[in-house]
């Protein structure tokens, strides 16, 4: 198999996947989904790196580091955030604070 | 390109961020998720420095340092309500790094597959960068939440795609000749104003999933770097993104009630802006703070809708204690929250959940819904478009089909607002003027404030 081809299978099969791997997703969960799904393409610092490392000419250089700035910002402020908005859900967790709500809800409706 | 121990810990990497998206797809499993990933794209960032034989290490270790250290305190110092900002604005910068990338590549670039991938990825980025931009404009407030439409709009945005490709053509003609630079800069130029108008259109409240497809865009772009580049790390997470991005935006959009392609194009047909302008000086009931409290204290169940303008006013506390005060009374008090209340999908869930506010009082909008015909009163602190019954009554409005909370089914209903001015999708409410409805004009805060106090001594 060449490198074309194999790249081309492993895009496809990646496809799948991220078409499976978020089915059923509560709407609560949607702005953390995409904030992580955000931080993940920050992994294009991998290829910034790769380009900036081998950069020959001062241009190159100069745009390079200015890839892996604005990839690293990406990459790290991608999952913090991330992390700071998940790390709400799981204070809220408490044991209900009323035991008579469910009575409430099974009131005749007026 | 590497030897086998590197793509190996990439092989790691790609499994980490597939995990990573699974997890952060259930509410118990999203914390933990959101490491997993974190920890992929370590060990990945560690691996290229392994692997690879690379010059100008100090330069790119300190440009490392600075990236993470701004990052870091980035979302560390923005408030919580400025989230979407930040999400916005971390996807722009991702495009543009792909981007970039993909510039310094397209020299260099030796199939016409890889060419082609090149200039893919340097259009869709700055697309990306400049939409980012729009939208982070949109949320910030910096410039109009409206759909920004105008004369000849759609001729424009055809002719500059046209442009677009046209430079892409010349490019891919010149290249390897180093005028191909020439060429990348007006393909550059042109997709930043594909990118601008291509959001400017979308209103307000339809922003975050605009966002989200861009965020889909940028998962798309680094895949093509990863193959310009040969490079399965990135051509893995960014296909996983592009994908499972687009399925996140179609289940945002759906969760709105409407489609892809009426937010994007909506405007452009010049359906989605035809808003009721007739009302305004019709007569509203106001009322003061006591006869709020009054209101509330002596409901026996009450409903609370909380909107942006609760988080604006930095009201969370304030609403929470309101709360407390009113279950001590004996009323029964439950938070129905709108799946987009906020400025995206579960903002306010978080805003609330940062207040101290429990879980068990936040009800999703279906089973609020089904309470209402049994409520009093429904507080409504600073939300518009979601109460707004236009969305089922009028089909010429641009918020027709989307889902809302059926406050109108509640005996009372309560408003706390700043002004007449209508919400962020820029429809007037016809609740407004409704004879069971009472508003309290004034900032949330300052408003919830003077009910408390009322209360206190009820």
């Amino acid at each position: 198999m060449s490198e074309g081809m194999a790249l081309l299978t492993v895009f496809v099969l990646a496809v799948f996947v991220g078409f499976e791997v978020i089915a059923k997703v509560s709407t609560v969960l949607h702005t953390p989904l995409m904030s992580g799904a955000n931080a993940i393409h920050g992994v294009i610092l991998v290829g910034a790196i790769i380009v900036t490392g081998h950069a020959t000419g001062t241009v190159d250089l100069g745009l390079g580091l200015l890839a892996i700035l604005l990839a690293t910002l990406n990459l790290v402020g991608g999952f913090v955030v991330t992390d700071r908005m998940l790390e709400m859900f799981g204070r809220g967790r408490k044991p209900p604070p009323r035991a008579d709500a469910d009575d409430d809800r099974s009131a005749p409706r007026a | 390109m590497s030897g086998n121990g590197g793509d190996l810990a990439y092989l790691v990497a790609a499994a980490c961020f597939i995990i990573a998206l699974k997890g952060l797809s259930g509410p118990r499993t999203a914390r933990a998720g959101n490491l997993v990933g974190a920890v992929g794209a370590l060990l990945a960032v560690v691996v290229v420095f392994v692997v690879e034989d690379l010059d100008h290490l100090g330069l790119i270790a300190a440009t490392i340092v600075i990236g993470a250290v701004a990052g870091v305190v980035a979302s560390r110092r923005v408030a919580m309500t400025a989230m979407p900002e930040l999400v916005a604005a971390f996807n722009g910068v991702g495009g543009g790094a792909a981007a970039l990338v993909a510039l310094i590549e397209l020299r260099d670039a030796g199939s016409a597959s890889t060419l082609l991938a090149a200039l893919f990825t340097v259009v869709v980025g700055c697309v990306s960068v400049a939409g980012s931009v729009v939208t982070f404009l949109k949320l910030n407030e910096l410039m109009t939440g409206r759909p920004v439409t105008f004369p000849g709009g759609p001729v424009l945005f055809g002719a500059v795609v046209l442009a677009d490709l046209g430079a892409c053509v010349w490019a891919y003609q010149v290249q390897p000749d180093p005028s191909v630079m020439l060429a990348a800069a007006f393909v550059v130029l042109l997709s930043l104003a594909v990118g601008v108008l291509f959001v400017l259109p979308v209103g307000g409240a339809d922003v975050p999933i605009a966002i989200s497809l861009l965020n889909a865009f940028t998962g798309l772009t680094v895949a093509a770097s990863g193959y310009v580049l040969g490079n399965t790390l990135l051509l893995v997470a960014g296909t996983l993104v592009g994908a499972s991005g687009t399925i996140l935006t179609r289940m945002m959009a759906a969760a709105m009630g409407r489609s892809v392609a009426s937010i994007l194009f909506g405007a452009f047909q010049g359906g989605s802006t035809a808003g009721s302008q007739e009302v305004s000086d019709r007569p509203v009931r106001s009322a003061g703070a006591e006869d709020v409290a009054i209101l509330l204290g002596f409901a026996r169940k009450v409903v609370i809708v909380p909107g942006y303008g609760l988080a604006v006013a930095q009201a969370q506390h304030t609403i929470h204690e309101l709360v407390d005060m009113l279950q001590k009374r004996g009323v029964h008090v439950v938070y129905g929250i709108h799946p987009v209340a906020g400025r995206m999908p579960g903002h306010m869930n978080v805003l609330l959940a940062e207040a101290g506010v429990p879980y068990e009082q936040l009800m999703e909008m279906d089973d609020a819904n089904s309470e209402m015909s049994s409520t009093d009163v429904v507080l409504v602190v600073g939300a518009n478009d979601v109460v707004n019954p236009a969305a089922k009554t009028s089909p010429g409005s641009p918020i027709y089909g989307m889902p809302i909370l059926t406050v109108d089914d509640a005996r009372a209903v309560v408003f706390l607002k700043r002004s007449m001015r209508p919400g962020f999708a820029g429809i007037e409410n016809e609740l407004l003027y409704d004879p069971k409805t009472t508003l309290l004009f004034g900032d949330a805060k300052d408003s919830l404030t003077k009910v408390l106090q009322s209360l206190k001594v009820l």
